[in-house]
């Protein structure tokens, strides 16, 4: 498992390490953001449940899970929107208690569903959000960025989904952030416009911002994000660059193979005899769909076929994939992140 | 950018503006509506030269008598269809020769029936030789400030500045917390005095077109009097426009969607428009709930405006109209800053 979950095990608390620290938590080489024992409560929902995090500066960072896994409230707990029943959050050695002015001025928000004025265009949509903040860039830069040159007289009622959305992220950079805030960025637009997002986000990274972008789609962590937290239920579990998850499920390839003739299927496979099978890290039944996770498929996948065949069976179905951070919330909770 | 283009502020109001002008509706209702109103009402309610009343008689000698006033109109009509034209309003009274003299048969809740009943009886004996005890004469006197339009103006500049304030702030709060922009502005460095700030400074903007257009078509066109100061009618206007401003605040302060903040609307207008005297006197409100009445901010709004403009009252002789909507200006914006949901 990725080193970042043991962090909750540290001997320092956060107000410890706030105590201790301070001169470089004042200083620019401190962790871009800080949470430590978050937890937050709606009603009789835990939506955050003591979440630890360490965000470094330069980094884009992804917070990945389900809906409702409390992704969304730990960003906007950051982000000075929900104050949070207990921990603590620091912010570029800030905190919304005493620095929130400041803090504003130092970051850069996007929220999910935010629906700017119809009858606004773009440019005085930019125009209005660049005259909150004391430095930035300028809104000819703002519009270029976001590549909504064409768009600029345009009324916001017109654009498109990805363009509305390109016109957020053009917002939340106005003020030039050192901190950038993207809720997820990408739900709700087509696979085109999710890859020009990609493009965007891809450029703000070159820059050397720090990013922190939630999202519930594995692939758009796996691609854009140096380290990904997957959440569920409110806590962190499992932590480290996407390329460390996926190498904690066992095996970098997923093998999956369903029997004919038996819709379960499960009794008749017998499992000892595959998961005896030197490469093969774990099994696991899905609906009569078995997956085996597999650490070299040109050595493993000739015994798998071995193996059926000698008990008899016949497949209707055989299929690998190289691993993904889905395998690895697969791995960890037994579901799927599309079953939410 | 120029330095004021850098400015929230005033890159908070100029969207205001913008969105305004960019919704024709809102313009209708704010500029236009009020004037169509205030035409319709000045034609519909005009005052005209005194009616000839319509009236009937059953014998053509009573007929000629009547009809030597110039006031009547007088038709000769049998007792069955006269009573029927009394019933369908044809005429307003049916003089019947009886053999001891003359009987009416009118309405006597109807105001032009007791007219009619008056002027006839004199033309009957002034007929049969009655001659005036007095000599009488008539000096005619056709006073601006006394007609409906000049009552119902001041009523609907006070009924336009409520709705024009409580729409204008409300609909457009609740409509950016519904689609979460207001969260996202609060999130932004955006200082949220500004947010509030824009609102009242664009609406004093069209406060000056609006009444301009208002009151400059009511004089021009119906001659509507201006007796007080407009220096002080000005005041009059910006007060209660900015007291209707605070409780658009405060229905929007905490409404999630735009039904519940259009239900709280009319919840909080409805009974103004009935109540507060815009067309018609407050007055006639039975004593009981008076001191609600009075209590109301568009009462007030509309007895301070008629004050100025029908009396030519000043500001000290409008104290108790002025300081109940300055209540009206302090408490609810008092409470909406304490109770106002910013997401």
């Amino acid at each position: 498992m990725a080193d970042g979950v043991t962090e909750t095990t540290g001997a320092m608390t956060g107000s410890d390490l706030g105590a201790v620290l301070p001169v470089e938590v004042q200083m620019m080489s401190g962790p871009s953001l800080l949470l430590r024992r978050l937890r937050k409560t709606f009603a009789d929902v835990v939506a955050v449940d003591g979440l630890d995090l360490e965000v470094m500066r330069g980094e884009c960072f992804g917070l990945l899970g389900p809906n409702g896994a409390g992704k969304t409230t730990t960003i906007e707990i950051c982000e000075g929107l929900t104050p949070p029943d207990d921990g603590t959050v620091e912010l570029l050695g800030l905190n919304w208690a005493s620095g929130a002015n400041e803090l504003r001025q130092r970051i850069g928000i996007q929220l999910q569903e935010t629906q700017f004025p119809d009858k606004l265009t773009v440019e005085e949509t930019l125009r209005l959000f660049r005259s909150f903040f004391r430095r930035g860039i300028s809104i000819e830069e703002s519009i270029r960025t976001a590549q909504l040159e064409e768009k600029r007289r345009s009324r916001v009622g017109t654009l498109s989904g990805g363009q509305k959305q390109r016109l957020a992220m053009a917002c939340a950079l106005v003020g030039d952030p050192e901190l950038l805030f993207l809720d997820e960025p990408t739900t709700g637009l087509d696979p085109q416009a999710r890859r020009h997002l990609w493009d965007l986000v891809d450029q703000l990274k070159q820059a050397g911002r720090t990013i922190i972008l939630t999202t519930h789609y594995m692939d758009e962590a796996e691609r854009l994000c140096d380290r990904v937290a997957i959440m569920d239920h409110g806590r962190i579990i499992a932590l480290g660059t996407p390329s460390q998850l996926i190498a904690s499920v066992g095996g970098e390839h997923i093998v999956e193979f369903a029997i004919t003739g038996h819709e379960t299927g499960q009794g008749l496979v017998d499992l000892a005899l595959l998961t005896a099978i030197p490469g093969v890290q774990s099994h696991r039944v899905d609906a009569g769909l078995h997956q085996l996770s597999v650490r070299e498929l040109h050595t493993t996948v000739p015994r798998i076929f071995a193996a059926l065949t000698g008990q008899g069976l016949h497949l209707s179905e055989f299929r690998t994939h190289s691993a993904t951070l889905e395998d690895v919330f697969v791995a960890l909770t037994g579901r799927n992140l599309r079953d939410e | 950018m120029s330095k004021l283009e850098l400015s929230s502020l005033y890159q908070l109001t100029m969207v205001r503006f913008r969105l305004f002008l960019r919704e024709p509706e809102a313009i209708f209702w704010i500029f236009i509506f009020p004037i169509l109103l205030a035409a319709g009402l000045g034609i519909a309610f005009r005052n005209r030269p005194a009616d000839v009343l319509q009236v009937g008689a059953t014998t053509s000698q009573l007929t000629q008598a009547l009809a030597a006033d110039k006031g009547l109109k007088a038709t000769t009509i049998d007792e069955t269809a006269g009573t029927h034209a009394l019933a369908t309003g044809d005429i307003l009274l049916l003089a019947i020769q009886k053999p001891d003299g003359v009987e009416y048969k009118y309405d006597d809740t109807n105001p032009d029936a007791r007219a009619a009943r008056l002027v006839a009886d004199r033309a009957v004996q002034v007929a049969a030789g009655q001659r005036e005890a007095v000599h009488s004469g008539n000096q005619l006197v056709h006073e601006t400030g006394a007609r409906y339009i000049d009552f119902v103006v001041p009523g609907l500049l006070g009924m336009n500045l409520m709705g024009s304030a409580i729409w204008g702030l409300g609909f457009s709060i609740v409509e950016a917390r519904q689609k979460k922009l207001l969260k996202r502005l609060v999130a932004s460095p955006m200082p949220r005095w500004q947010y509030l700030a824009s609102f009242l400074l664009s609406r004093l903007a069209m406060l000056v077109i609006e009444i301009a257009a208002f009151l400059g078509f009511a004089r021009l066109v119906f001659g509507v009097p201006f007796r007080g100061s407009l220096g002080q009618l000005a005041f009059l206007c910006v007060l209660t426009s900015l007291s209707f401003s605070a409780l658009g605040l405060l229905i929007a302060s905490r409404a999630k969607t735009m039904e519940a903040a259009s239900g709280l609307m009319n919840l909080v207008m409805l009974p103004m428009w009935i109540l507060s005297g815009v067309f018609f006197s407050a007055t006639r409100f039975p004593a009981v709930i008076q001191p609600v009445v009075r209590a109301l901010p568009l009462t007030a709004a509309i007895d301070a405006l008629r004050g100025n403009m029908l009396q030519g009252m000043n500001l000290g002789q409008l104290v108790i109209p002025v300081e109940i909507l300055f209540a009206w200006l302090v408490v609810p914006f008092a409470v909406s800053l304490r109770i106002f949901r910013w997401r």
